[in-house]
């Protein structure tokens, strides 16, 4: 499965999917709508990107960019980078638990760190950092009510008494 | 409620009030660092097991934002702090990649030759504490006997015995100890002699061997699924060796078997450390006595300033996939970096595997998944 049959295969499922091939794996991005669907079908036959090895998430100061690494179990040279952009002021998206177990973790980890809301997460909450800060409901408006400014990887994180200006 | 005299058979129907949870950790002698898992037992029974994080984060992600190319890589020694050589390769070939620098050949074979030393390291303290935490303790010692070694040979490179940061972007921050190769070479000799020590000890057990066969299996779609990397996926099966994938360094040029296991229970993750030893052993061997002459760091700017772009270097460490992942403004210091952390994703599986099973086979479930906390919390 080449680079080029995959962009065969998104462009025809997706039109709108934006390629860019300038680094060192094939890049596409989406909608934040059409994210789930997409990741639902790369996961099945032929595709069968079904290794999500690394879901982060990226602060530009304008906005979020989810990023998803994808590869085949059986063969791990294929390697694909999906990214979706989200309003900075109210992220949501789609989980991607139910294609990926491994997801469940990882979103809790970006959800604490970037305050991204995953829509029907399973149990969305912070694995990390203390749990005073932690709200999860499915109602992203409370959410941002409650756990307003403190999103430690964002990238207009203050906290004057832990970090030292270099 | 059940009545005091009956005796229950089937265990599975209790309800919420037969249900116990435990706190185990954050001090708990078995998880090898501050981990915190609360498990909901109903008798003996394990129902469910939530993973409580953050007792040693340290935002190792945020503080690498504020830290120059040439400064980061000391915070990834601290990471996984049992293959801090690897962590160092990983960072040093990110910022190789970024910028094009070109490595000496000198440096390529000494830094494969001190990475799989840190892989036996690793497993060697991994079966002395999993072999302790299912109560034999003489193996402890012997595995330490030969980690010794390890370590002063380290100590004679570099000057630390845990982390290192010897391996810089460019190849290497000194050059080697004079006395490495004979150093290595006298490792090799008693590693080989001793190595069937293990296997009478531990491997041949039969207690050790009932306590483990068939003691949470994990299934090849599971491990794919859960994303889980290293010999905790190849013992389920999966090829996942990142060295035979997208060879680094000097891994292209040595020859090496990739161990595999299909039992996916924890003796099989027993079963292909041990084995993964004697392919490091292999490895070494071939590449001890060829070190090319020559320089042992490549010319490089004062400033390293990154190409602008993003970046994602992957290395097999002694847990698994461990991959950097760096967006660049084209600065001095990283917009954003991702460290994707093997332990983190094979942590996430504990749930699944131990599940319905004793809470005495919780220590050997979670003691082969090889758990390295700081990994984990980053």
């Amino acid at each position: 499965m080449s680079n080029e049959l995959i962009k065969q295969y998104i462009t025809a499922h997706l039109p709108d999917a934006v390629f860019d091939e300038t680094g060192e794996w094939l890049n596409v991005v989406v909608n934040s709508d059409s994210l789930k669907g997409l990741m639902a079908v790369l996961y099945g036959e032929p595709n069968y990107l079904n290794y999500l090895f690394c879901l982060t998430c990226v602060d530009y100061k304008t906005h979020l960019t989810m990023v998803y690494h994808l590869s085949a179990s059986t063969n791990r040279n294929i390697n694909i980078v999906i990214k979706t952009n989200l309003d900075r002021n109210d992220p949501f998206i789609d989980t991607v638990c139910d294609i990926w177990r491994t997801a469940e973790f990882l979103e809790r980890e970006v959800f604490e760190m970037f305050g991204v809301t995953f829509l029907h997460h399973p149990d969305l909450r912070n694995l990390i950092l203390e749990d005073e800060t932690a709200i999860a409901v499915d109602d992203k408006k409370e959410l941002v009510n409650e756990q307003k400014g403190y999103w430690p990887l964002r990238k207009d994180f203050e906290d004057p008494i832990n970090m030292i200006k270099l | 409620m059940y009545n005091q005299t009956d005796i229950i058979k089937d265990t599975t129907d209790l309800g919420p009030d037969g249900e116990l949870v435990v706190n185990m950790g954050p001090q708990h002698p078995a998880t090898h660092g501050v981990l915190h898992l609360v498990v909901t037992l109903n008798g003996e029974t394990i129902k469910k097991i939530e993973p409580h994080l953050g007792y040693i984060h340290r935002s190792i992600e945020k503080m690498c934002e504020s830290l120059t190319y040439r400064q980061f890589i000391y915070v990834t020694s601290r990471m996984d702090y049992l293959s801090s050589h690897i962590n160092n390769t990983a960072c040093a070939l990110l910022v190789e990649k970024g910028m094009q620098i070109e490595v000496p050949e000198r440096a390529k074979v000494v830094r494969t030759i001190l990475n799989e030393l840190t892989r036996i390291a690793s497993h060697e303290l991994w079966i002395g504490a999993m072999a302790m935490d299912l109560g034999a303790f003489t193996p402890f010692f012997y595995a330490f006997r030969e980690r010794e070694m390890i370590t002063d040979i380290m100590e004679d490179t570099c000057g630390a015995r845990l982390t290192m940061n010897y391996i810089v972007p460019g190849g290497l921050m000194y050059d080697i100890h004079p006395e490495f190769q004979t150093k290595v070479k006298a490792f090799i000799k008693q590693f080989k002699e001793k190595v069937t020590e293990y296997e009478d000890l531990v491997t041949g057990n039969i207690i050790f061997q009932s306590r483990t066969k068939g003691v949470g299996v994990l299934t090849a779609a599971d491990a794919i699924s859960y994303g889980c990397s290293g010999p905790v996926a190849r013992a389920s099966g999966v090829s996942c060796d990142i060295r035979k994938i997208a060879p680094y360094d000097a891994y292209d040029r040595v020859e090496f078997d990739e161990v595999i296991e299909t039992a996916g229970d924890s003796f099989a993750r027993y079963i292909v450390r041990v084995k993964e030893m004697n392919q490091s052993i292999r490895i070494i061997e071939q590449l001890i006595d060829n070190i090319p002459e020559g320089e042992f760091v490549g010319k490089t700017k004062n400033v390293l300033k990154l190409n602008k772009g993003e970046f994602y270097q992957r290395v097999e460490t002694a847990r698994g996939e461990l991959g950097v992942y760096i967006v660049s403004e084209g600065g001095t210091t990283p917009h954003r970096i991702k460290f994707r952390s093997p332990g983190f994703s094979n942590l996430s599986v504990l749930d699944h595997i131990a599940k319905n099973s004793k809470i005495g086979d919780l220590m050997a479930t979670m003691g082969t998944l090889d758990l390295v906390i700081p990994d984990i919390d980053r």
